[in-house]
């Protein structure tokens, strides 16, 4: 039997946090109605991959980053951690430099540092360890807001020189793969929305024919797009109702929004659409200077595509053994 | 009443209950919106009550809009109910560093700031809903005299607890945010507890507010 020195604290410093690093987890219900947003990872699927690689339960909080991540360097015993999305990363083990692989474990030790250099084709990545890191929820869950300083962390995105407390590491750990691509998203599907006669015929078609660039002004809340101006001819502001992620607003300037998990929860411009819920984990992955297309589908059909994208997420899921 | 129910999306049902914005229809979403809430609804994910729309999200993977356009439209309301509503006082500190906007109220309404306070605090408000921000409530009617637009261009920060009225509302900023609302004044009372892990907002739809004039001097101890 090999010695080993069993550490009584385990811990991350975070010596770059990121850009936009946050604790997430399946999000908040029921909570819309006092103006509290749903949240939670932004791709649903690739949230709860990474967990399922660790041997966690697949609704455990984990560390989502946009665009260029974090760096962390560990100090504590031996775990394994999995970074999923399409994501560049380092793990760094005395002198030796380990190119990652997304959708693969790798063991941490004591001194080691993850440097997760940049998202590739997507904007958002998420790392879990097989392990608890030691937060608070709010309401039911540890995902962070920070625009409405809400969740885990005290409602804030992970700082520089910050250390995170890690508990409960599990006792097995084994080394897991998953075989996944992340597919390109060629069009987004969307639903009409119930402000949909609102804009002229030529707006409308042009919505459905023509390619919007996502603006750098996107971030949790919302996507915001530039393109053909989409004309009003009705009103440019309703009566204050509720949104949902997935609505596409259109304020009086003519560019869409579309609201994404951590949206105000009502709002006053008219909704031309819905993003199906199919299609959503794929829209939150566009990053910001890309052409997006939308195709029109009716209900009956985004209701298919759901169950089938949700049997392929099982799939991948229950492939992980 | 539900005049209309569609989809919104693939996954909520969009209740419409008419375009006018008034306390009858209003009352009506909340009644709505109260009974949906108590019978627990295991596929429901959030309710949204809005002056004439209620939107109700469901788990996808639980349901689909056909069956849960069923289940909302055999739900039975008593109408003629009268909606029961909680009272609350509200203090608010008018004093020249908090009615930001007091200015231009006078010159857009034509009215003395005296006039402008006295009618506000003469008024009882009804909450029609709360939201855009955690917990903000949006209470009416303010007197016609009393109606102005927002701000042409809105404030980077509106302090937290600012009192502001725009058209024929008024609201309370729960935490400090961007907006365009007219300020007249601030309150020391906390309205949204994010400490608070069941009801953290202080006021809900269908409650009525009375807000009562503090000076400067009672705002500062208000919370000593």
């Amino acid at each position: 039997m090999s010695t080993k020195i069993i550490m009584n604290r385990n811990y991350f410093k975070i010596i770059r946090a990121g850009i936009n690093t946050t604790f997430q987890d399946s999000g908040r219900n029921n909570l819309y109605h006092i103006g509290i947003p749903f949240s939670g990872a932004m791709d649903n699927r690739n949230y709860l991959i990474s967990n399922k690689l660790v041997g966690n339960l697949i609704i455990r909080p984990v560390i989502e980053f946009a665009y260029q991540g974090p760096l962390l360097k560990y100090y504590g015993n031996k775990l394994s951690f999995t970074i999923t999305g399409d994501v560049t990363f380092k793990l760094k083990k005395n002198d030796q430099i380990i190119e990652g692989n997304c959708y693969e474990t790798y063991f941490l030790e004591n001194g080691d540092e993850i440097d997760i250099l940049s998202t590739n084709r997507c904007v958002y990545g998420y790392l879990s360890i097989s392990a608890e890191f030691k937060i608070n929820s709010q309401w039911g869950s540890f995902s962070t807001n920070t625009k409405a300083k809400i969740g885990s962390n005290n409602g804030e995105k992970l700082n520089n020189d910050q250390e995170i407390e890690i508990f409960n590491i599990h006792s097995n750990l084994s080394k897991k793969k998953l075989n996944y691509l992340n597919t390109k998203i060629e069009k987004i599907r969307v639903i009409k929305g119930t402000n949909f006669n609102y804009f002229s015929e030529e707006s409308k078609k042009k919505f459905f024919k023509k390619e919007f660039t996502v603006s750098k002004l996107s971030d949790r809340m919302g996507m915001r797009l530039e393109g053909e101006k989409i004309e009003n001819i009705v009103n440019t502001n309703i009566k204050s109702e509720g949104l949902l992620k997935g609505v596409i607003q259109v304020p009086a300037d003519g560019n869409p929004i579309i609201m994404l998990s951590d949206h105000g929860t009502i709002g006053g411009y008219p909704k031309i659409g819905v993003v199906i819920s199919a299609d959503y984990d794929k829209l939150v992955q566009i990053p910001s200077g890309s052409q997006i297309k939308f195709q029109e589908v009716e209900l009956t059909d985004a209701e298919t595509l759901f169950k089938l994208y949700e049997i392929e997420t099982q799939n991948l899921i229950s492939q992980i053994q | 009443m539900i005049k209309n129910i569609s989809n919104l999306g693939d996954a909520a049902l969009y209740c419409d209950f008419g375009n006018e914005v008034s306390r009858e229809i209003n009352s009506s979403v909340i009644r709505y919106y109260r009974n949906i809430k108590n019978k627990n609804i295991k596929e429901i994910k959030n309710l949204t009550p809005s002056y004439n729309k209620l939107i109700i999200s469901f788990d996808l993977k639980k349901t689909n809009f056909k069956e849960m356009k069923k289940i909302i439209e055999e739900i039975t309301i008593n109408q003629k109910e009268v909606l029961s509503s909680k009272k609350i006082k509200i203090p608010v500190c008018c004093d020249k560093s908090f009615s930001l906007d007091i200015e231009r109220l006078e010159k857009k309404l034509n009215l003395t700031r005296d006039k402008i306070f006295d009618c506000f605090f003469d008024n009882e408000y009804f909450c029609y809903m709360t939201g855009f921000i955690a917990g903000m409530p949006f209470l009416g009617d303010l007197d016609k005299k009393m109606q102005a637009k927002r701000l042409e261009t809105p404030r980077v920060k509106v302090p937290k607890g600012s009192v502001g009225l725009t058209e024929q509302f008024a609201n309370i900023y729960t935490f400090e945010s961007p907006g365009g609302w007219n300020i007249i004044g601030n309150t020391p009372l906390e309205i949204f507890h994010t400490n608070k892990e069941k009801e953290p907002n202080l006021i809900n739809p269908g409650d009525t507010i009375i807000f009562n004039r503090i000076n400067i001097d009672e705002y500062k101890d208000y919370n000593e």
